[in-house]
């Protein structure tokens, strides 16, 4: 049994969300092959084969190939499918791009956002938004699968030496072609990915009274989130939102100040190892699922915790 | 240009999911149902490009019940010219009609109808697979341009802004292509009384998966479908200093 991983990067770092996903491989059990596919990427390929527990490495290295689109990368997965038992991809856009289309070619139901390996063809995944857990078997002979990467810790960046290989590459689609990419400049960490995570809620009240939650996260070193009512309000712009249909975060802590915990909020953050809830409604849902409830009027509180942290 | 519309019936997004007590699944009955809200931006924008001049005619296809002709009509209310249902008693959540079948169903659509654009939900909010639309593309050999924030459509193209982890891309399609759209796209209208009434006059076609040629034979098993770890709730805290404390010295998560 040979799994593929494929590895995202940006052609000159392998990205964490990779490493996590070489771990929910080496749970399904075998030998771990790691694909880079890119333009220039060498170093990335160099990077994998650092990786723990990978045996080789698949270089693609082609212009076509630099910014993944989804039409080039599938192809190229998919001639070099054969001897592989399971393709592994991270679950995040890059993953959820490529992954179904890679499924389709191969005619096989992929599982999505894997967050438990239970055998080789067996796996949990939440449904639901995350409010319920479905265990799934595949009666596929491949099985195409994408990695919630916060279920699984990462493995180490360093301690393999895996041969690297060049394989040939697929042609270009020639239907679809990159424009143009505007990458979030702020100077706060990635919200998906940030250890720290400060979120505000209808409670807040403004756009302007925003300001406070952005203080305080960047008090802390954290990123900033919303509730979907404090985007529909107008507050932040829609990529703030942590919930159901907005990001899927698990930090070390969550802050949800002024947020009353509808479930479309819980099932994006309740994950989330340590979760502090403010609010002044002392009934708010929020505090169900809080570790540490504060019940007090955020005004108050909020520039408090600035002050004395 | 012809634009297909994907829709489907689903747990409205503010109800509060139960798991059924034998683990078999998800409890649907008399449970609130709506239209998944990711199919609602993509109806909107179909919408959007018919009032723009630059859409002739907008198809709305549902896979489900009978109970799906309602998802059908409200799509009509928005904006669909007429609708498709393929019927089946199948689930469509779990354990049912799986993304694969649900894009080789569309597929066998799309050759009949030949639309310029098919335009459909990243996901929907029961099963949260996020598959379809790129599987359709795979299948139909078409591009795909997944989780849209903004769409332009200019001659025999389509350029679409995407949003991606830590920022947003774009990229240009040439037509037909598969657009599956995200939140930030545009705001879905809210359907007046009159387009309403008007919907209901709309036709509405009714057909078998039989009729298309697909089989809906699950290639997923459900083995049980359970609830998630229960978090516990912790403490209530009389103060910012204690908060502080809780924070430093017992989680240890800021320094």
């Amino acid at each position: 049994m040979t799994i593929l991983v494929i590895a995202e990067h940006n052609n000159s770092k392998i990205k964490a969300s990779t490493l996590n996903t070489v771990a929910a491989a080496k749970n399904i059990g075998g030998e771990i092959h790691i694909l880079v596919a890119g333009a220039n990427c060498g170093e990335v390929a160099t990077q994998a084969s650092n990786i723990d527990g990978i045996s080789t490495v698949l270089k693609a290295d082609a212009p076509h190939l630099e910014h993944h689109l989804a039409e080039n990368l599938s192809a190229l997965i998919v001639k070099n499918a054969d001897k592989y038992s399971h393709i592994l991809a991270p679950g995040s856009t890059f993953g959820k791009n490529v992954m179904p289309r890679v499924a389709a070619l191969l005619d096989v139901q992929q599982v999505s956002d894997v967050i438990e390996v239970i055998n080789e063809s067996t796996f949990k995944h939440p449904v639901y938004g995350g409010q319920a857990i479905a265990t799934v078997e595949s009666t596929d002979g491949k099985k195409v699968l994408t990695v919630r990467t916060t279920g699984f810790d990462a493995v180490p960046v360093d301690g393999g030496s895996a041969s690297i290989e060049d394989i040939i590459t697929t042609s270009a689609f020639g239907l679809s072609s990159f424009v143009s990419i505007e990458e979030s400049k702020s100077e706060r960490p990635e919200l998906g990915s940030a250890k720290i995570v400060i979120s505000g809620g209808r409670g807040v009240g403004s756009k302007e009274d925003f300001k406070i939650i952005e203080d305080l996260a960047d008090k802390l070193g954290g990123a900033v989130g919303a509730s979907r009512a404090a985007v529909d309000a107008g507050y932040v712009p829609n990529d703030y939102q942590v919930g159901q249909t907005g990001k899927v975060v698990a930090p070390n802590l969550y802050m949800a100040i002024g947020i009353s915990g509808a479930i479309q909020h819980l099932a994006g953050m309740k994950d989330s190892k340590v979760i502090v809830a403010i609010n002044k409604d002392e009934e708010a849902p929020i505090f169900q699922v809080a570790d540490y409830g504060l019940v007090a009027d955020l005004f108050d509180a909020v520039p408090e915790l600035i002050k004395k942290l | 240009m012809k634009i297909l519309v994907p829709v489907k019936r689903a747990i409205d997004y503010k109800v509060k999911v139960h798991v059924k007590s034998d683990e078999s699944g998800v409890e649907l009955t008399n449970v609130k149902m709506s239209m998944n809200p990711f199919d609602e931006i993509a109806i909107e924008e179909a919408t959007k490009l018919k009032e723009s001049g630059q859409a002739t005619e907008i198809i709305a296809v549902s896979i489900g019940s009978d109970k799906a002709q309602e998802t059908i009509r409200t799509a009509m209310a928005i904006g669909a010219d007429r609708g498709i249902l393929v019927k089946t008693d199948a689930p469509t959540d779990l354990g049912g009609v799986e993304p694969l079948a649900v894009a080789k169903t569309l597929k066998a659509l799309i050759e009949k109808e030949t639309p310029d654009l098919v335009i459909m939900g990243k996901q929907s909010i029961d099963d949260d697979s996020n598959q379809t639309g790129q599987m359709l593309a795979a299948l139909l050999g078409w591009p795909q341009a997944t989780f849209a924030s903004e769409v332009k459509i200019e001659s025999g193209k389509a350029v679409v802004t995407r949003e991606i982890d830590g920022g947003l891309e774009t990229i240009s399609v040439n037509t037909p292509a598969i657009i599956t759209t995200d939140l930030r796209l545009n705001e879905p209208r809210y359907a007046s009384l009159p387009n309403i009434m008007k919907a209901k006059k709309k036709p509405l076609d009714v057909i078998t998966p039989e009729e298309l040629g697909v089989d809906f034979s699950p290639r997923l098993k459900v083995l049980k479908v359970s609830e998630p770890a229960k978090r516990q709730a912790g403490i209530i805290v009389d103060s910012v200093d204690a908060l502080i404390d809780k924070l430093k010295n017992e989680a240890k998560v800021i320094g």
